[in-house]
């Protein structure tokens, strides 16, 4: 089996800080995170290769203030139930006891306790992501990708280590760092 | 000595034999655990990585026994065995040898025919590539089915030939069996 991985969440936010005033206020707001957006996730193994997977379901907000990030906040939670690789086995197993434990623990979630803005379109987050019911600092990076009416998009990455989360089931066949690709789609509110 | 004698087994002979016997049975044990936790996944994890590894361990030592056999002469039979006890013991013999390598390319098999592709990394130390095979569910069970057949029938051949030397030992108060622990035969 495989493994694992786990986790959560993200996002983030920033401000394009553009250069007009209009741009601003567009990003300024709460939005939420919409069912369009993608949740991937990858942890590699040794000899090439690993394991990816999705997480379909999955809520979050944004609240973006753009004059001060420290302010903006983000929040993120996701259903490890809801994971996805291709192959029912490791589906199973990362439900299961040895990896999420679904049944005890249904949602992952995320909490930013610092956003940092870095450049026009790009932002620091960190926070609190909790998984098992255990409680770890992580740290994301956000960029803005698309900013479209009353959507914008944020391409979100991170690593994270799942060892503090008593996931290292498969350490060191797989990688104890699960990678975080995600693209979230916010709609204002 | 190193080497075998027509009276005696060497010291290579004797150790690869009974290296192997210990690690085979621990095996078999160990495969049937990874069997029986199947609500524990975790611990089955775990459980299936020490069971390749020392597959691959056992796999390894008996090529070695397989080549230190071939290129060594045999200890004669113990004056007095009937020719067909002697054919038989024989026979079992180079069929459990057979069986120490078989079993654990069988088990090769299944982690190299699993759509699972969970690298074999022996004992974390080295990964052992899979065999090029074509991978499904249905070929890999076959080949889970095909791997617990010949190791628990690997295992009562074991049980028999060993009951043969203990038989040697306390019945006809031979030296079938203690020339495996090094004796030379006595007449």
């Amino acid at each position: 089996m495989r493994v694992m991985f786990f986790a959560i969440s993200l996002l983030m936010l920033l401000p394009v800080m553009p250069a007009r005033a209009d741009t601003l206020s567009a990003l300024r707001g709460r939005y939420v995170v919409d069912p369009s957006s993608h949740i991937a996730f990858s942890v590699a193994q040794i000899g090439g290769g690993g394991i990816q997977g999705v997480f379909p379901r999955f809520s979050g907000t944004f609240d973006l203030q753009p004059g001060d990030m420290a302010k903006s906040r983000v929040t993120f939670s996701l259903q490890p139930e809801s994971v996805a690789t291709g192959e029912p086995r490791v589906e199973k197993f990362l439900r299961s006891s040895a990896v999420f434990d679904v049944e005890a623990y249904p949602t992952i979630t995320f909490r930013s306790t610092a956003i940092r803005q870095e450049g026009s379109d790009h932002a620091v987050i960190q926070g609190v992501l909790t998984a098992r019911g255990i409680a770890h600092r992580e740290t994301f990076e956000a960029t803005l990708v698309k900013r479209q009416g009353q959507t914008i998009t944020f391409h979100v990455v991170g690593d994270l280590m799942r060892s503090p989360y008593g996931m290292d089931v498969g350490t060191p066949i797989y990688s104890n760092v699960v990678r975080f690709d995600m693209m979230l789609n916010g709609r204002r509110r | 000595m190193l080497r075998n004698t027509r009276t005696s087994y060497g010291t290579v002979a004797i150790v690869l034999h009974w290296t192997i016997a210990l690690l085979f049975f621990a095996q078999i044990a160990l495969g049937f655990l990874t069997q029986a936790v199947a609500d524990r996944p975790r611990l089955q994890f775990d459980l299936y990585q020490w069971h390749k590894s020392f597959g691959f361990l056992i796999l390894a030592l008996a090529l070695v026994r397989l080549a230190w056999s071939l290129s060594s002469i045999r200890p004669l039979p113990l004056p007095g065995v009937p020719r067909w006890e002697t054919t038989a013991a024989r026979t079992v013999h180079r069929l459990i040898l057979a069986l120490t390598i078989a079993v654990p390319m069988a088990g090769w098999m299944i982690a190299s025919t699993s759509p699972l592709m969970i690298p074999s990394f022996v004992f974390d130390l080295v990964v052992v590539p899979d065999l090029p095979f074509t991978r499904s569910d249905a070929i890999e069970a076959f080949w889970s089915r095909t791997h617990a057949l010949l190791a628990y029938g690997s295992g009562l051949l074991a049980l028999a030939h060993a009951g043969a030397a203990i038989h040697h030992h306390l019945l006809r108060k031979d030296t079938t069996l203690a020339r495996m622990f090094g004796a030379h035969t006595v007449r």
